[in-house]
């Protein structure tokens, strides 16, 4: 989780930072599956059995999550597209220098 | 046979944006889309106004969808405290969409008008799932879709300036943390209660009255998940940027309403559900929110006064204004929430009336509105010029407009708390408020070239109109504002004491 944000804060790539963000999420769904485990627990399938069982509710809200996720990202890199395709580059650095450069 | 429909009112005014925007992403033509949207936002009031109908009779209405009941399935509540939210969201859109024709046939290309609206429509269908929904996760997901159509609104941007392109990046990143931390808050949350409806929340959260680690690491989690959304200070660096590069019909709608329906989530959140543990909201408010709040209030009417850029000046004024609005939050009592949310219906009429002005001289003048463009515009311009004098003037809070009643509520609240140090600086910030709307007026009205008056556009200059006319209507009849606002502050509270 904090690697992900570390990387969206230091990398000067949008990339990367696409990339980070998306390990970041990452490791949030892995928690909210964490949550989920019940010690001996099986798959929760109705069976004659009585057992305990996982909690399938967070799987499920990840599940959401996720393709929550994937759009973000799919946007993310779409803009990063459009960003190369304009500025041909996506270093933060060199990006903010021609702003400055047009600005005068 | 449309009763069938008015049934599922509560949901409907969510779904059929969101239905519409499906069918009308792909049109080729220029002006269907328009025309689409504009019918199914005026359907969209319709099932407002029977919304507010069946509240005034029954005050309660919870929506299960699918009727799984509460605290399975999702829910969405409607109340006093968002019904009268929903009206305003719902003559808005309507209004904006009106006036968005025009301009975004001269901002972007009009092959993409289709998919234009369709993100339009997908922005405000998920705008007001975060006014209705009564489920915290159910809220992450409408929170993320109105996000990510409205950065794809904002990169329509990218066509007149390719700034917009960053703003847009920028928005992304900053945006998915904030919501991905709202989502570890809800981890945590559910972790503890096992529940995600809120009204649930509340029973099972009382069960740890004494309060848990987890419950405290979680709300703060929620709470700081939120405040980037609602661009509090200091959390709101995406947003001049994300609102001075959009297209201009886009910068109203967003201005306007987005971070208004996230900053109702976040007052919910406060005094429905972490209201249980006073001391804790006590300390977030006294310590964290009133003292942004008042930076807030200050660095941005500060920034303002040194911006060339008028949308740039409006958006960092939307920050202050957003300080004005927590800072009353920040009270804890009744008069303070009436006062936060008389000044959330009015600040979203200025502002969408400012920007749809600014927005329609950024048109005329094909190239971005700065200061000194702007000489000569109240004699060359003057229907659309008197608009914005008027919308300024509400800014400030002068007498006869809604910003005075804003004010004078204001004011009022932070006098029966004794907070004679934020009312000093709540009154300093206004007199600062002058000074950047002066630089405006004096560019516009004082410099003796003659310019003819030219012709202007009754289709947008008619929407800036009724929102100037409200304003001032407001101004003078200021009590259906003041009475929603009441209403949803007499929820509010009602709720903390039981």
């Amino acid at each position: 989780m904090v690697g992900g944000l570390f990387i969206i804060i230091t990398s000067q790539n949008y990339l990367k930072k696409v990339v980070g963000l998306a390990i970041f999420q990452t490791a949030v769904f892995v928690f909210f599956v964490s949550l989920a485990k019940v010690l001996d627990g099986t798959a929760p399938i109705l069976t004659k059995m009585e057992n305990a069982y996982s909690n399938p509710l967070p799987h499920v809200l990840i599940l959401t999550a996720i393709v929550v996720g994937v759009a973000t990202s799919a946007l993310g890199l779409a803009l990063v597209l459009q960003i190369y395709r304009n500025y041909e580059t996506i270093e933060e650095k060199e990006i903010q220098s021609l702003e400055l450069k047009s600005d005068k | 046979m449309f009763d069938i429909f008015l049934d599922d009112a509560a949901a409907l005014v969510v779904v059929l944006p969101l239905l519409i925007s499906a069918i009308i992403a792909f049109m080729p033509s220029k002006i269907w889309p328009w025309i689409i949207s504009l019918v199914t936002l005026v359907l969209h009031l319709v099932l407002s106004l029977h919304l507010l109908k069946e509240i005034s009779i029954s005050g309660l209405i919870i929506y299960e969808f699918g009727n799984w009941e509460p605290p399975w399935g999702i829910s969405f509540k409607i109340d006093g405290v968002n019904i009268g939210l929903q009206l305003l969201f719902s003559i808005f859109v309507l209004i904006s969409t009106f006036y968005s024709r025009k301009i975004f046939l001269s901002e972007i290309d009009s092959r993409d008008s289709g998919k234009a609206y369709s993100l339009w429509l997908l922005a405000i269908g998920s705008l007001n799932g975060i006014i209705l929904t009564n489920d915290i996760f159910n809220l992450f997901v409408f929170l993320e879709i109105s996000a990510l159509a409205s950065i794809s609104l904002i990169a329509l941007g990218a066509g007149q300036n390719r700034k917009a392109l960053l703003a847009a990046f920028n928005y992304l990143i900053i945006g998915a943390i904030g919501a991905t931390f709202y989502v570890i808050g809800v981890g945590f949350a559910y972790a503890m209660t096992g529940t995600l409806n809120m009204n649930d929340l509340v029973i099972q959260l009382a069960q740890y009255s004494d309060g848990q680690l987890a419950i405290f690491a979680g709300m703060s989690f929620m709470l700081i998940g939120l405040m980037v959304k609602a661009a509090i200070f200091p959390v709101h660096i995406w947003l001049p940027p994300a609102y001075s590069y959009a297209p201009s019909a886009v910068s109203t709608l967003l201005a306007a309403l987005a971070t208004k329906t996230i900053l109702y989530f976040f007052v919910r959140l406060l005094y429905e559900v972490f209201i249980i543990y006073p001391s804790y909201l006590s300390l977030f408010l006294d310590f964290v929110l009133y003292p942004l709040s008042l930076l807030a209030i200050f660095i941005g009417t500060l920034i303002a006064i040194y911006q060339d850029d008028i949308k740039k000046l409006l958006a960092f004024s939307s920050i202050a204004q957003i300080g004005y609005i927590t800072l009353a939050f920040s009270l804890k009592d009744h008069s303070g929430i009436t006062s936060g949310f008389i000044h959330i219906f009015n600040h979203a009429l200025i502002k969408g009336g400012l920007f749809m002005a600014v927005g329609y001289f950024a048109i005329l003048y094909k190239d971005r509105v700065t200061l000194s463009s702007l000489r000569g515009f109240g004699y060359k311009y003057p229907i659309t010029s008197f608009a914005l004098l008027i919308c300024g003037l509400s800014l400030i809070g002068l007498p006869l407009t809604n910003g005075f009643i804003s004010k004078l509520y204001l004011f009022q609240a932070l006098y029966t708390n004794q907070m004679y140090f934020s009312i000093a600086l709540v009154a300093v910030s206004s007199a600062l408020a002058v000074a950047y709307f002066w630089k405006i007026v004096e560019q516009m009205w004082f410099y003796e070239i003659k310019f003819k008056s030219e012709k202007e556009d009754a289709y947008i200059y008619l929407p800036i109109w009724i929102i100037t006319v409200s304003i001032i209507f407001f101004g003078i009849y200021s009590s259906p504002i003041i009475e929603f606002s009441n209403l949803s502050a007499d929820y509010l509270i009602s709720g903390y004491q039981n």
